[in-house]
């Protein structure tokens, strides 16, 4: 079966997070994060930022959700039984604050067949509410088997 | 270096920086699914990750590029110092093995650092070819 590659260039409907306190703590905990400005507000404010900070791969919880108009496109077409999560890129901008609210746009850049497997490299920009860019991420799902 | 903390790393190429052992315990994959909100049940479940040929339930890939990042952060001093992160994805993490990052300087330009690194649990690759860019 061919792989369908129809859906190469589409921008998906974006995603907006709001980054909460607590949604920090848990994220931080979930990955044994000890540096005191994700966890404890005051070492936070007194490093000099507004709120907590949320670890640099918090970028999955406020990203992540941009993902899933994408994997569900019938343009996509993907075989979940068969994807594996094959690689991922981020390239941070300025920190994430509690308090911040992300846009995320995510759009299929490139898929192919090789080697029996499809790759569905998909990349996603990130902006807080003062429009900066505060992430940008590259998502490698590999379909097993196509 | 910032006030958030002190660079506990050498960096010159061909140097390590600190390795992290860290052991996920038992219901470390339940906290993490519901803290990044990936509920596979492959992560969480052991019957069903049975059911579907797995060995049992598997630590997530992204909780273990964390893992990565947070040597570097640890290493640099602080999250703002991580600029860049690159991973694949091969084979399976599981609870209750410890898991290993370690990291080599691989490229120094003035404040900004590469470093190639990987994660290991038995001796065996998680995350492989990855590579992060520090800004010091």
């Amino acid at each position: 079966m061919a792989l369908n590659t129809q859906a190469v260039g589409k921008t998906f409907t974006p995603t907006v997070y709001a980054v909460g306190r607590e949604k920090i703590r848990e994220y931080a905990h979930a990955v044994g994060e000890t540096n005191p400005v994700h966890l404890d507000l005051s070492a936070a404010r007194s490093a000099g930022y507004a709120d907590l900070v949320a670890p640099p791969m918090f970028a999955v919880v406020y990203g992540g959700p941009a993902l899933m108009p994408a994997l569900f496109d019938p343009e996509v077409q993907m075989d979940f039984a068969r994807m594996v999560h094959g690689g991922q890129e981020f390239e941070w901008g300025p920190l994430v604050i509690a308090g911040d609210e992300i846009t995320t746009t995510l759009t299929a850049k490139e898929i192919y067949e090789r080697d029996g497997r499809g790759y569905y490299i998909f990349e996603s920009t990130s902006v807080n509410q003062r429009d900066e860019q505060v992430l940008r991420g590259t998502w490698t799902h590999i379909v097993r088997g196509v | 270096m910032t006030e958030n903390g002190t660079s506990t790393a050498d960096w010159h190429v061909g140097t390590q920086i600190p390795e992290l052992h860290v052991t996920p315990d038992k219901y470390l994959t339940v906290r993490y699914a519901g803290a990044s909100g990936d509920f596979n049940p492959i992560h969480i479940d052991e019957e069903f990750a049975k059911a579907v040929g797995l060995p049992g339930r598997i630590l997530h890939g992204l909780w273990s590029m964390a893992q990565v990042a947070r040597a570097h952060t640890e290493a640099a001093g602080g999250p703002e110092h991580l600029k860049r992160l690159s991973v694949q994805f091969r084979g399976m993490g599981v609870p209750e093995q410890e898991v290993v990052v370690t990291g080599t300087v691989a490229e120094v330009d003035g404040a900004r650092v590469v470093v190639d690194t990987v994660a290991e649990q038995s001796g065996q690759q998680i995350v492989r070819n990855a590579q992060a860019e520090l800004e010091l």
